[in-house]
């Protein structure tokens, strides 16, 4: 589990790198359309904030559930 | 606690807000355009961290009462569901500052009171890991805790006032409400804000149940 979050992290760290050879592109794209896509960006990070909480609840849950 | 009503009610809310933050009219503004929508998003964040902190507060001047370990359980998962909800506030202030402001973290008077703000918490966390006897970890955190609450209210609502920020409803500048937040703006941001802080609430209280499921299998 540990090494496919390391894994999908460093992945994470490259796309940074790619956005920034193409001359920061994803950054265009928001700031085009009215910049309502960087309400988008929130509302994900939001989601994505409330999903890793589930995870953690749920681990926690089952540590319980082992016990019984 | 356990009754459903307001939980659905959360949940009814933030749908709403979310699609009709989305759909409805917004007033046509320079620099932020329809990121404006944001407010529907970003704001309920913060009040939403600060009603759980005020929970905290409660149970923590509870717990001094009457000692009662359950208070002291309940102020450490509501501060926990705050600090969640203070990082999504600061991360997503932080990507909409990217596109209006024109940088993530311009070292605004908001933005470092607020990092300021959330790291006091993580201060009461660190406090308690620190101290090993049960009653003097709940004793003590409870006693910072009801400090650390004013202190908190301070750095997010008295001193950015007192100098210059970008952050509307500081240093001179206007709050939202002062000439943008119109008729049909009001109509979704003040149900988000109820629905997020309802939704708040509900993570608090399972975070509290399955936190005391814990304890009472370790005992």
């Amino acid at each position: 589990m540990k090494n496919i979050i390391t894994t999908v992290l460093m992945l994470f760290v490259s796309l940074q790198l790619f956005a920034q050879g193409q001359g920061s592109g994803v950054a265009a794209t928001l700031e085009g359309s009215d910049k309502i896509y960087v309400v988008v960006v929130c509302v994900a990070i939001i989601l994505l904030g409330l999903l890793f909480l589930l995870f953690s609840i749920d681990r926690r849950l089952k540590k319980i559930e082992k016990k019984y | 606690m356990y009754k459903s009503w307001w939980k659905i009610l959360g949940a009814v809310l933030v749908m709403y807000s979310t699609i009709a933050g989305f759909l409805s009219s917004a007033p046509a503004l320079p620099i932020l355009h329809q990121s404006i929508r944001n407010l529907y998003f970003h704001v309920p964040m913060w009040f939403s961290m600060i009603v759980l902190f005020t929970v905290s507060v409660w149970h923590s001047i509870k717990y001094l009462r009457n000692n009662d370990p359950k208070h002291d359980l309940m102020a450490v998962q509501s501060v926990n569901t705050g600090i969640i909800f203070g990082l999504l506030g600061i991360v997503t202030g932080a990507v909409w500052a990217r596109f209006t402001w024109g940088q993530a973290w311009s070292f605004d008077v908001k933005q470092n009171f607020a990092a300021i703000a959330l790291l006091l918490y993580f201060a009461y966390l660190v406090l308690r890991n620190a101290i090993d006897e049960e009653q003097k970890r709940a004793k003590i955190s409870a006693i910072y805790n009801i400090f650390a609450f004013p202190m908190m209210v301070v750095l997010l609502f008295v001193l950015p006032r007192l100098s210059d920020s970008l952050h509307p409803g500081n240093g001179g500048n206007p709050g939202f409400n002062a000439y943008d937040l119109d008729r049909h703006m009001r109509m979704v941001f003040y149900p988000a804000c109820l629905g997020w802080i309802l939704i708040g609430y509900w993570i608090y209280t399972l975070l509290f149940r399955v936190s005391s499921l814990e304890k009472n299998n370790s005992n």
